[in-house]
């Protein structure tokens, strides 16, 4: 495998607030290399976005600590200066809302147009233009040059994500942050969106880190996925071995309780019980009161799990004491009842 | 392991027709209730159809709906009228006034009665003293045209001073937070406090008196604080939209944010303030020149023409009426301005007024 493009360690991430302090993110580790799609699964509040974005000094008012290589240069320890210079640069994001994400007084193509000025002071405003023009076309806005002038309330919400992605690909960042890209969209725009998304990335080569809970366009783009639960990495492996033997828990519950079209199936199976309160843990594993292969063991309890390999496959890390104990179930196996025998 | 099969089955038969987003071949796939098939080949924009059905699609930009929201306040359209009729007034005084306006009559020199007689005249059409004349036999519609000259280029001076620095203030306050926020709002808390007609005597007896520069200078520095707090304010709640994070992922420096994606966002506020800023200094600076520490004779300015004719009394009554009414026409029609603009720049307000 060649050596990651990113490299993060240990990373935490903390909030002060009146109720004592957060823990959103308690030290997690990821690497990522070049060229491939990075999916960073979990629910609300497990700190997906946070563990990602922190990385980047776009979370205001947080306590981080950790190591994140990029490029040979620790993220954490630069100069605010020099990571603005790295963002939007070689080190691009995508937003959720493409509703919110764009400046409403702006012309459209200006602020793409911007993005590509601030990160090449000599090129004129005439090659920006030509560039941005380019950059709507293959992301597929129609009439782009006529495009170029308008306001975002003149886009949709597919067009304008599609401007977005625009906007990020303007540099050919080799680090491309993609923050539920299609969460706020509908469903029929979402697939055109994936397809946008997968044009950018080949077009720009970039390691991109996808981060959703939307296991369908993990599925669909990621090649490696990170699950994460209260603020922890819980299970980590490429997307076959996840999809196909999860050996945490946490994700066997996540793709049991999602609503499939094959087999009769009356009730989602929801993972029982709420995400627990970051800033009081539970002790030992965070997951154990949710759990339904804990069963009240006393490790689960007591004992934080590692992150460790499972199985003599290809790395495949889970964070539960008895990973083992979930081999040879699937996820889909225990729903309701697929037809034949 | 047996349990494995018709799960898998299902699910490479779902990988041709179900499956996910068009699905790739070879992906793992996640059947999803609530996923479709994209319609149409990808490209296809939504608006494009409208464009090439023919209909047309007009592109309003902000400005055109301020615009158009703008001419139906009629009150608001008025009140732009008289002031482009006060400011065209104003910038050619000495082309529209009928004499100087510090020109005495000295007529015949052998006819002292004869000079007298032209002295604190009410209005008439006698040689166009409209408005009349003064106790010096002035005429008094010159002397109101350069008062009015006087006074809204210190008015607009004041304005303009006062908006840049309130905002720059403002928005340095509201975008950075913390210590520089505190800083900054506890010394606008400290111009609030004090006492603002105090410090313009003491002021304007200290920089001299007289001179429009100075006093719109002295003005300014009492007037800055209201943009500053209303800037602040914009600009805390700006701060956390998500096209601001967007333009700090973007890598977009500070001042760029600032200046370029959070000001223009804040313009309507700013531009209504500042007309209201107008307003206020012209009525401030008429109380200073008034009570005499404004401008000084024989240079004229409203407030300081209604301190010079009320000491006449009602006899001359048209020494106070005129200027005041002009005083109040100007305000009111900045005033009506300002809240046409409100109505109009206000972007959560799509609908058109009835």
């Amino acid at each position: 495998m060649p050596d990651p493009i990113l490299s993060v360690r240990d990373l935490k991430v903390d909030f002060r607030t009146e109720d004592g302090v957060v823990h959103a993110v308690a030290g997690v580790s990821y690497d990522l290399y070049p060229g491939e799609v990075l999916g960073i699964i979990g629910e609300s509040g497990s700190g997906k976005s946070v563990s990602v974005m922190s990385v980047l000094g776009l979370i205001p008012n947080a306590i981080v600590s950790g190591q994140a290589v990029f490029k040979g240069r620790d993220l954490l320890a630069m100069s605010s200066n020099d990571l603005r210079k790295l963002r939007g640069g070689e080190a691009a994001m995508i937003f959720q809302d493409p509703m919110t994400s764009l400046n409403p007084v702006l012309k459209i193509g200006d602020q793409i147009s911007e993005a590509v000025l601030t990160h090449n002071p000599d090129v004129s405003d005439d090659e920006a233009r030509a560039r941005t023009i380019a950059l709507l076309e293959l992301v597929g806005v129609p009439f782009a040059e006529r495009r170029y002038d308008q306001y975002p309330h003149e886009f949709s919400g597919g067009m304008r994500q599609r401007a977005m992605i625009a906007m990020a690909i303007a540099n050919s960042p080799s680090v491309l942050i993609a923050d539920e890209p299609t969460t706020a969209l509908d469903v029929t725009i979402q697939a055109q969106i994936v397809e946008v998304m997968k044009t950018a990335q080949r077009e720009t080569h970039a390691a991109t880190i996808l981060i959703t809970h939307d296991l369908g366009l993990i599925a669909e783009l990621a090649d490696r996925v990170v699950v994460m639960y209260a603020g922890s990495a819980v299970e980590v492996g490429d997307v076959y071995t996840i999809f196909d033997s999860p050996r945490h828990p946490y994700t066997v519950g996540l793709m049991n309780s999602l609503a499939r079209l094959e087999g009769d199936q009356e009730w989602l199976q929801p993972i029982p019980g709420q995400p627990p309160s970051l800033i009081n843990l539970p002790p030992g594993c965070p997951f154990h009161p949710r759990c339904t292969l804990s069963q009240g063991r006393a490790r689960c309890r007591t004992e934080m799990p590692p992150l460790r390999q499972v199985g003599e496959g290809p790395p495949h890390l889970s964070a539960c004491h008895f990973a083992e104990e979930l081999a040879g179930e699937t996820p889909y196996v225990n729903v309701g009842a697929p037809s034949s025998s | 392991m047996t349990e494995h099969r018709p799960v898998d089955d299902v699910r490479s038969e779902d990988r041709d027709e179900v499956a996910l987003h068009g699905g790739t071949p070879g992906r793992p796939t996640v059947p999803l209730a609530l996923s479709q098939e994209p319609e149409g080949p990808i490209g296809t924009p939504d608006l494009a159809l409208a464009y090439e059905s023919g209909v047309e699609l007009k592109a309003r930009s902000q400005w055109a709906y301020a615009r158009m929201r703008f001419l139906r306040h009629r009150l608001a359209v008025v009140s732009l009228f008289v002031l482009i009729l006060v400011g065209l007034v104003a910038i050619f005084a000495p082309q529209i006034a009928p004499y100087g306006y510090d020109e005495i009559p000295l007529g015949d020199i052998n006819n002292p009665l004869a000079l007298i007689e032209s002295q604190n005249k009410g209005p008439t059409l006698n040689d166009w003293h409209l408005f009349g004349t003064d106790q010096l036999g002035r005429d008094y519609l010159s002397r109101v045209i350069y008062g009015v000259r006087t006074s809204l280029w210190v008015a607009l001076f004041v304005a303009v001073l006062s908006t840049a620095v309130g905002a720059l203030i403002g928005a340095v306050a509201g975008y950075f937070g913390g210590w520089v926020d505190n800083l900054l709002m506890r010394f606008t808390d400290l111009i609030l406090t004090l006492p603002g007609l105090a410090v313009l005597l003491t002021a304007s007896q200290f920089f001299g008196q007289g001179d429009p520069l100075k006093i719109g200078l002295i003005l300014a520095f009492l007037f800055w604080t209201s943009i500053a707090r209303i800037v602040r304010g914009l600009f805390l709640s700006l701060r956390e939209k998500e096209f601001i994070e967007a333009a700090k992922a973007s890598g977009a420096t500070d001042s760029r944010i600032i200046l370029r994606h959070m000001l223009p966002n804040a313009v309507g506020p700013i531009v209504v303030n500042a007309t209201l800023v107008v307003a206020g200094a012209i009525l401030v600076e008429a109380a200073l020149s008034f009570l005499g520490f404004g401008i000084q004779p024989p240079d004229a300015a409203l407030g300081k023409l209604i301190s010079d004719g009320q000491s006449e009394g009602f006899r001359s009554w048209w020494l106070v009426t005129f200027p005041g009414l002009v005083i109040a026409l100007i305000a009111l029609a900045i005033n009506f301005v300002g809240d046409g603009l409100r109505d109009a720049l206000d972007p959560t307000q799509r609908r058109m007024r009835a």
